[in-house]
């Protein structure tokens, strides 16, 4: 049985994955991959505090739940938008995105 | 210590979510992805959230992965592949990285988690129903209606007017930027539509 330090550990590699990710990647859906890997980093750690606690109770488990369910809308909103971005400007490189800035 | 498993299973989802952001074919990034996203369900397996495990595979895996490999196998373009980050901006990305883990692995060694006692006790799926449906259910009613309203948006959003190049009269509904974007963008928009039909069509032949 990993303790929780073994979780907290994975999760904060998985979360310094994800903001090299965005951080370095011009790519809009290689920056979504980011995002989700972030999301994930954190979900693992609810769930992780959720039963590794010294009481353990379900809320992280709730509270992961509703997280999964919003990464999902995030997801399906930012696709949408990058289609639109890449209807209008045939590309998906952040840099010429930033002319929507005005 | 930790068991076998455990390392195993850390290995293969530290290692997938490098490779999917690393590697050069979009597609075999995003199944990458979908490996990580089975890692942590593993995880969850790990930690006796079965049911949480289930939800992760399901909505994970079953929808959002295959919704990224169905867009960009949709709007696939080679020259993606050669966007250079610079070896800069790499750089200073893995300094950030490295320096989020330095501080956030010296808060834990600070902290005194890691002399907590698991306990035996395992919560429960009725547990989670319970919560999720009194204590929490201003959040689970909220959270259905971000989820309709971000679906609605989605569609919205990703639209393809038809009718713009048949007859040039719009429709009343839709709102006055539609005239400001038709000059400039959509036209190329229409035109890309078309190129990206006959390029699908060429690869079928």
């Amino acid at each position: 049985m990993a303790e929780i330090l073994d979780y907290t550990i994975v999760s904060i590699i998985l979360l310094a994955i994800g903001i090299y990710g965005l951080t370095v990647k011009r790519n809009f859906i290689r920056m979504l991959f980011a995002v989700e890997i972030i999301v994930n980093a954190a979900n693992l750690n609810l769930v992780a505090f959720s039963r590794l606690m010294p009481s353990p109770n379900a809320t992280g488990q709730t509270f992961a739940l509703f997280s999964i369910a919003i990464a999902a809308a995030e997801v399906a909103v930012g696709l949408a938008l990058m289609i639109v971005a890449y209807r209008i400007y045939r590309n998906i490189d952040i840099k010429g995105l930033k002319r929507l800035s005005g | 210590m930790s068991d076998p498993y455990f390392i195993t299973v850390s290995v293969i989802t530290i290692a997938s979510a490098i490779i999917a952001l690393e590697f050069r074919e979009l597609i075999y990034g995003a199944i990458a992805l979908a490996v990580t996203l089975l890692g942590i369900a593993i995880f969850f397996v790990l930690l006796d959230a079965t049911f949480v495990a289930m939800f992760q595979i399901t909505v994970y895996v079953g929808a959002v992965v295959v919704l990224i490999i169905f867009t960009i196998m949709l709007v696939r373009r080679e020259a993606w592949l050669r966007l250079d980050e610079g070896g800069r901006r790499r750089v200073m990305g893995a300094v950030i990285a490295l320096a989020i883990i330095g501080l956030l692995g010296a808060l834990l060694a600070a902290s005194s988690i890691a002399r907590w006692q698991a306990s035996e006790s395992v919560p429960t799926l009725m547990q989670i129903g319970e919560e999720m449906l009194t204590y929490y259910s201003p959040a689970f009613i909220a959270l259905a209606l971000t989820l309709a309203a971000s679906v609605v948006g989605a569609l919205v959003l990703a639209k393809v007017d038809r009718g713009k190049g048949r007859d040039k009269g719009k429709g009343e509904g839709e709102g006055e930027w539609d005239e400001e974007e038709s000059s400039s963008g959509f036209e190329r928009g229409g035109e890309l539509e078309g190129e990206r039909k006959e390029s699908v069509e060429g690869e079928e032949r």
